[in-house]
């Protein structure tokens, strides 16, 4: 059986190092795994997605409409947009941080109001917590992507220290405490 | 072991397995993380050049040279490089050499959506196409093989999906290649019509064999499902989306050469299946070749010709399936890519949208001007067309208009393709003004060093490209150098270059703000007491910048303090 992630975000907040983190996690407990990430204009500011698929044996990199497990998204508006993508019974981790696109910044739209409302309107299980926060609590703004995977982290079956030991051979080594300190708070977030 | 790797990392690893000794290419979104990781591998020279022509004439000299050698390009570079290629498939080669181009179907980071297997049919070379990150380091062995075998340059194509997804991949060795004896044979190097007249009976006859070699390779595979009717004939991403959908209830013919086509393969595999579908992205090269050779095939009546394909593609258009999906009541707003909050673009956009200007754009980041509220940008084509296409509308609408417009063009693009066009202006008793946007660093495809950084591809210093100097020695007397964050700089002198009925270059000059080595500002602060509401700062189209309440606030997570909101403000209300 493929489980299917997709982490999506705005361009810049760190999507692409989450779905490396969950990739090594997966490839280390012997799964079958694929990622797929695109780069290059979209980075840019845009609406980013990543799928990390994982199983015994993984076909398609692509996650499609209706098919995955978890969507973790990085900001509400994003969270809104990929939410078809999601399973009617998958769960969704949003980081409650909402960041204007462009078309809001022009004025010639609004910020949606209650995303999260909606969102939970649809039946769907959801966990919203304000990572910036933790982020920041952590040491860095920056570590927003390992709070929301220490979160997810819950939800699958791995230990604490394989996460720990995914994070060592991932993320440089003057940041490995910095992102150990915010993927615990995200861990043990009640 | 095995390695989680990038379609683009096990390309590199296998360049490395297979001994290949020199590497040029010009990066190019989805292929750059080729080259990017072959300079991990100390056994391999590896350079940026200037342009896909360069790289591909490089990567061909090393060939007569001896060496196997190799270069990487995205779809669009393989157009500038056409040139050399056609004719390396006369002359062949002397170490193998891999040439890899990467398609971007449904065009993530493009400008076009061609369909790089018309190259391959067109040169006559052969083209394989991997299906997986594991096929991205076998096919580009194999490439070298055949290579060899086959006395020819090879083409590995890629697409968005194999190139930028990740799967597991076994290493192997490196296997050294001895360097081979340079060749003193004009017959096989020079063309010129006597020669090349010759080897085109050649590179027929080459082709002929490969057609044969294709029948029976071990990259060309069949896998017959128990009670499967329904055929597929597939290569590359479009296999395992096939898979993905239909498993083992369709029969799947995969092509890992898409470059020639087999007969009798294809053939036999239709006349054991009912319906043969025929499953690819872009043009129908696989579906024409099917009907060409008298089979009744199904395939872009059904999917068309447009954009990427996944498994539901097969899903929704084969199989008629569709799936009941979340759904809320919020209204969706697009969030489109935009310059970077600290982008130094952002000032030179801003300020040739208040002179009210004619940009002829071109490919790099800096095309994301032509999008509101900065809407700067008039034209986009291709490398170095900003500089030559505002020449032409120069010549067609006169000195009037030549005065109120201008090109805007990148460094790295500009080494890339622009000199020629400047060339062109000066020769051709043009007037236009052109500004060389020098952030220092190719950007949009994740900053590599290019010819004017003064950097090589592994960050050793080299000599810099002087871009004031290389515009007077072209014949442009007026060359100024401006701050791209001091908007009320970049209006006067354009606006004063503009007036002079004689070409000149005006470089906007300074470091794109993500690179590392650019120190990060406090972020500003927006004084609410002062702040009226007026939207002024909202004009020059900043991410970090947005309304709250009537006030503005500034994202303290993007803004790098570059201070171009601060000279919008009237009131004095941003401050550090």
């Amino acid at each position: 059986m493929t489980k299917n992630i997709m982490i999506v975000g705005v361009g810049g907040q760190g999507t692409l190092l989450a779905s490396r983190l969950l990739g090594t996690v997966m490839v280390n407990k012997g799964y079958d795994v694929k990622i797929s990430e695109v780069h290059g204009m979209s980075q840019r500011g845009g609406s980013v997605v990543t799928y990390v698929k994982f199983g015994d044996k993984v076909d398609s990199p692509l996650v499609d409409k209706g098919e995955a497990d978890i969507v973790m998204a990085f900001e509400q508006l994003e969270a809104a947009r990929w939410l078809p993508y999601l399973k009617p019974n998958g769960h969704l981790i949003v980081n409650t941080q909402s960041i204007d696109p462009m078309p809001v910044i022009n004025g010639v739209a609004e910020y949606p109001q209650g995303i999260i409302d909606s969102i939970k309107a649809t039946g769907v299980s959801v966990t919203a917590t304000d990572a910036l926060s933790i982020a920041v609590e952590s040491g860095s703004a920056k570590a927003v992507n390992v709070v929301l995977i220490g979160i997810m982290a819950k939800h699958l079956d791995i230990t604490e220290e394989e996460w720990m030991s995914a994070i060592e051979s991932t993320v440089p080594v003057k940041f490995i405490e910095m992102n150990k300190k915010a993927f615990l708070l995200g861990y043990n977030l009640k | 072991m095995k390695e989680l790797m990038l379609g683009n990392e096990a390309v590199a690893r296998g360049l490395y397995e297979a001994g290949v000794k020199v590497i040029s290419s010009y990066p190019g979104t989805p292929s750059t993380e080729i080259t990017e990781n072959a300079t991990k591998y100390d056994e391999m020279y590896c350079e940026w050049a200037p342009n896909e022509k360069v790289a591909t004439e490089v990567a061909i000299g090393a060939s007569i040279g001896g060496v196997r050698s190799f270069c990487a390009m995205k779809h669009v570079g393989l157009n500038v490089a056409a040139d050399p290629i056609y004719t390396a498939s006369y002359t062949g080669v002397n170490g193998g050499m891999v040439l890899a181009v990467a398609d971007d179907p449904g065009m993530h980071s493009s400008q076009n959506e061609q369909d790089s297997r018309h190259h391959a049919i067109a040169a006559k070379l052969a083209m394989l196409e991997p299906s997986d990150s594991t096929e991205c380091l076998e096919f580009t062995k194999l490439g070298f093989e055949l290579s060899e075998k086959f006395d020819t340059p090879v083409i590995l194509r890629l697409t968005t999906r194999i190139a930028h997804s990740s799967s597991l991949v076994e290493l192997g060795q490196r296997e050294e290649k001895e360097i081979k004896d340079f060749p003193k044979d004009p017959q096989k190097y020079v063309m010129m019509p006597a020669m090349a007249i010759k080897r085109h009976v050649i590179v027929e006859q080459r082709m002929r064999d490969l057609v044969e070699w294709a029948e029976t390779c071990k990259i060309n595979t069949v896998e017959y499902n128990d009670g499967a009717k329904l055929g597929i004939i597939c290569a590359g991403d479009c296999y395992q989306y096939a898979k993905e959908a239909l498993g083992s209830t369709a029969n799947y013919l995969k092509l890992g050469m898409v470059n020639p086509l087999p007969i009798d393969l294809i053939k036999n595999f239709a006349s054991k299946c009912e319906k043969t579908v025929v499953f690819e992205e872009l043009d129908p090269i696989i579906e024409n070749h099917c009907k060409t050779i008298g089979l009744d095939v199904v395939g872009k009546e059904l999917f068309g010709l447009l954009g990427e394909f996944s498994q539901s593609t097969i899903r929704e258009k084969l199989l008629g399936q569709k799936t009941d999906l979340l759904k809320s009541d919020i209204n969706i707003v697009p969030r489109p890519p935009v310059l970077c909050a600290g982008c130094p673009h952002r000032g030179t956009f801003y300020a040739l949208k208040s002179l009210g200007c004619n940009v002829s754009g071109d490919i790099g980041c800096y095309s994301l001007g032509a999008m509101a509220p900065l809407s700067s940008v008039d034209t986009t084509i291709c490398m170095g067309a900003s500089v030559s296409a505002l020449h032409g509308m120069s010549k067609a609408r006169g000195a009037e208009f030549s005065k109120k417009s201008v090109a805007v063009i990148g460094d790295s693009t500009f080494i890339h393709s622009g000199i020629t066009g400047i060339i062109d202006i000066v020769y051709n008793k043009g007037i236009s003004t052109v500004l060389v946007l020098d952030n220092s660093i190719t950007g949009m495809t994740g900053h590599q060093n290019n010819p004017t950084n003064g950097l090589t591809i592994k960050g050793d210093p080299t000599v810099a490209v002087d871009l004031e100097s290389l515009a007077r020695a072209c014949g442009f007397k007026n060359v100024r150098v401006v701050d791209p964050y001091n908007i009320a700089e970049v209006k006067t002198v354009v606006k004063q270059e503009l007036e002079k009925e004689e070409p000149s270059m005006v470089i906007c000059r300074r470091p794109c703000a993500l690179l590392k080595t650019v120190k990060r500002k406090p972020a500003l602060k927006v004084n609410a007491d002062k702040c009226i509401g007026c939207k002024s700062c909202m004009k020059i189209g900043c991410p970090a910048i947005s309304m709250r309440d009537k006030k503005a606030v500034i994202d303290f997570t993007q803004c790098v303090g570059c201070g171009v909101c601060e000279q919008m403000c009237k009131f004095g209300a941003i401050t550090e």
